[in-house]
């Protein structure tokens, strides 16, 4: 059980710095996420946790030793990296042994732990092969086993499930879960798809172009986003955003768009721009007289189970919204939508997140 | 085997049309055909004319079939004299032995009558020649002049400078392509530098160095200062910059040390680029011949390059033996060359992984 601790950790390549002062918490046993878009700097930190890259300033602590100046293959920690890295001139029994052997551990001993590991993995049959007799799903397990024959310390995952078709992720996922359910080791995962990061993780990191934009649960995040990036970033279609501008009328607070006016009931400072927020899970369909606005729909995906609209009105030019069930709406039609009072998310023209609505 | 025959029989009958010759098949036959006879002619001479004898060979106008000139015993003559067909000023054809040349006019003598002399012309005699085929000059070098130690000679320098050049070689490439050190540029121009300097360049003070260790007329003086060469260097390290850098991060994190990650990742990744140096360093070393030549002066320790210009005397060469040690020295080179070949396509098509 391994607690990892990072400290202000600033990270440049020459005089680009990519990493600004990244500060975080890895709990013993839990499963963390690092998730943000593509050049955010999440692969660059787990790097940094491996020991692959070394860290401009700041401190790095597993178990409360600081680890900056040892080399990677002294941290004890174990990596599953995205093209697998399987060594191909080796079986799959001696790419699962090498790190063994390379401990010296001896033979008998490594016999054993390789084949409990192909057995938790599923891959006993093909201990014998190379690499390259072997699908993109079985790969990834040898990868995933040759991390843990030796019981690391912590295991880190490289966007392990970005070269897998859509079908065996969704697999591989679920098993990647049960697999830290059985074993229970601390595991940092680095991906960019926040379904993903929303499944897998206790706790999840949202980062920024080299900044932690938001730390926490996956409902949490997804609830409470702090600032404008973390609400367009987790969840799947994005937030709508919607410029907007507070009017007082009387002791009210009417919040005015150009084809909308609601009334919120928190105490926000009147004549101000905002953007409002509202997931395209928490806009209804419904009949003219409880509507807060009219759109025209662009285009719609029907996906049998559940529809998305796109749609358009005055001064939005995109809103999307998401139904379940089955709808008949073609291209330019009308639809009527209201707004969920209690999922709807304020933020200033910062981006930062004022309260959200009371009910 | 009957497979691969009908293969070699379809791939030299290719044409661009299954019923007809095109012209481009025409000109590609041709042109193949040439680039034959320019490539293996020299060799086809080398090997006709190493069983010709050491008269045959320097003898004008050349003939390509070992047919040497018919020589007879005449009574009252020490030498053995040539045969010719001559034709009398009468008409007459009989064979003639000569003893002198002067100037276009020969002194001969009848075989059978040795009383009987002629002066003839030049153009007037015609050499009689039978096709002989002169093994004593295989077998004399190596009765003789024990050519089979120089053959011994040669295989040691040739396979322990190869092994010596690929193990530094190999490391010193993975230095300069995967091991992160400071001043690893500096290191790699110095390398890449010293294939600026020709060895004649450096001839006179790499002897002072290997006359100090007393290395003089010992292989080991031919073996170690050719050991690292820059070329090779570069090749491995060029090969191992395209390996996945994951995997030697996989390595790292597998507890492996560097010389784990070198020997058991690395080397056996660049398989098809040590080949392919191997197959250089066996050519260089069994064709080196100034440097060897500088090093050796004991008859005991030449190498077969050396030996063989030891058949050229001040004032004559003995052609014959040189022709014949030359094509038993070409003969291993070649057949390593044959069996390692296959490497080198592969070396040049896969980079290794997918």
């Amino acid at each position: 059980m391994t607690e990892i601790i990072l400290k202000n950790i600033f990270k440049s390549y020459d005089k680009t710095e990519v990493i600004h002062g990244v500060d975080l918490k890895v709990e013993s046993g839990k499963f963390l996420v690092l998730v943000g878009p593509s050049g955010c700097g999440k692969s660059t930190l787990l790097r940094i946790i491996a020991g692959l890259e070394r860290i401009t300033s700041g401190e790095i602590l597993i178990e409360g030793k600081e680890v900056s100046n040892i080399p990677a293959s002294e941290r004890g920690l174990a990596m599953v990296f995205q093209s697998y890295a399987l060594y191909p001139h080796m079986s799959v029994f001696k790419n699962m042994a090498f790190s063994l052997e390379n401990l010296k551990v001896d033979k008998k001993t490594i016999q054993e732990k390789v084949n409990s590991a192909a057995k938790l993995l599923q891959i006993e049959e093909y201990l014998q092969r190379k690499p390259k007799a072997l699908s993109g799903g079985q790969r990834q397990r040898v990868a995933i086993g040759r991390a843990i024959v030796r019981d690391p310390k912590a295991f880190l995952f490289d966007e392990p499930l970005s070269n897998l078709d859509a079908e065996l992720r969704v697999t591989m996922r679920k098993e990647l879960s049960a697999l830290h359910e059985k074993i229970g080791g601390t595991m940092i995962y680095v991906t960019h798809d926040q379904v993903e990061a929303m499944t897998l993780a206790d706790q999840i990191v949202v980062l920024n172009e080299g900044y932690v934009a938001q730390t926490g649960a996956p409902l949490d995040l997804y609830n409470n986003p702090k600032d404008t990036f973390v609400a367009g970033f987790i969840g799947s279609p994005k937030m709508n955003f919607m410029n907007i501008k507070s009017i007082k009328k009387g002791n009210e607070i009417i919040l005015n768009s150009e084809c909308f006016s609601i009334k919120w009931q928190e105490d926000i400072e009147a004549d101000q721009d905002y953007t409002l927020g509202v997931r395209p899970e928490y806009i209804y369909i419904c009949e003219k007289q409880d509507s807060d606005f009219e759109v025209t729909v662009d285009y719609s995906e029907q996906l049998g189970s559940e529809t998305y609209f796109y749609c358009n009105t005055v001064g939005i030019s995109q809103l999307i919204v998401h139904q379940t069930g089955q709808y008949k709406v073609s291209k330019g039609d009308k639809l009527f939508l209201r707004l969920d009072r209690s999922s709807m998310h304020l933020f200033g023209t910062n981006g930062k997140s004022i309260k959200k609505n009371k009910t | 085997m009957t497979n691969s025959t009908s293969l070699i029989k379809n791939i030299i009958t290719q044409k661009k049309y299954k019923d007809k010759m095109h012209w481009t098949d025409y000109f590609s036959y041709f042109y193949l055909f040439l680039g034959v006879f320019l490539m293996f002619g020299p060799i086809i001479w080398l090997g006709l004319s190493s069983v010709k004898t050491n008269a045959g060979i320097q003898e004008y106008p050349p003939t390509i079939l070992p047919l040497s000139q018919i020589q007879l015993e005449v009574d009252g003559y020490d030498k053995p004299l040539s045969l010719y067909n001559v034709t009398l000023e009468d008409g007459s054809i009989t064979q003639l032995a000569e003893i002198k040349r002067v100037g276009i006019t020969s002194k001969m003598v009848d075989p059978k009558d040795n009383e009987k002399k002629y002066k003839i012309p030049i153009d007037k005699r015609e050499k009689i020649r039978e096709f002989s085929v002169q093994w004593e000059n295989y077998l004399d070098p190596l009765r003789k002049y024990n050519f089979l130690l120089y053959f011994k000679n040669s295989i040691f320098v040739t396979v322990v400078a190869t092994i010596i050049t690929l193990i530094i070689n190999s490391m010193a490439a993975y230095a300069l392509s995967i091991y992160e050190f400071r001043g690893k540029n500096v290191a790699l121009v110095f390398v890449i530098g010293t294939l600026l300097i020709p060895l004649t360049i450096i001839l006179v003070p790499v002897f002072y160095v290997i006359a100090n260790f007393g290395m003089i007329n010992s292989l080991w003086g031919v073996i170690l200062p050719g050991a690292a060469t820059p070329t090779g260097v570069f090749l491995l390290r060029q090969y191992m910059l395209t390996l996945p850098r994951e995997l030697i991060e996989a390595a790292r994190m597998d507890h492996a040390s560097e010389w784990a990650i070198y020997w058991r990742i690395v080397l056996p990744l660049s398989i098809p680029a040590i080949a392919v140096l191997a197959i250089f360093s066996i050519m260089w070393r069994w064709n080196d011949f100034l440097w060897p030549l500088i090093v050796l002066s004991k008859s005991e320790v030449y190498t077969l390059q050396i030996a063989l210009n030891a058949f050229h005397g001040e004032l004559t060469s003995q052609w014959n033996y040189v022709l014949a040690m030359t094509m038993l020295t070409l003969l291993p080179i070649a057949l390593i060359f044959t069996y390692l070949q296959k490497f080198i396509t592969t070396g040049i098509a896969s980079t290794g992984m997918k």
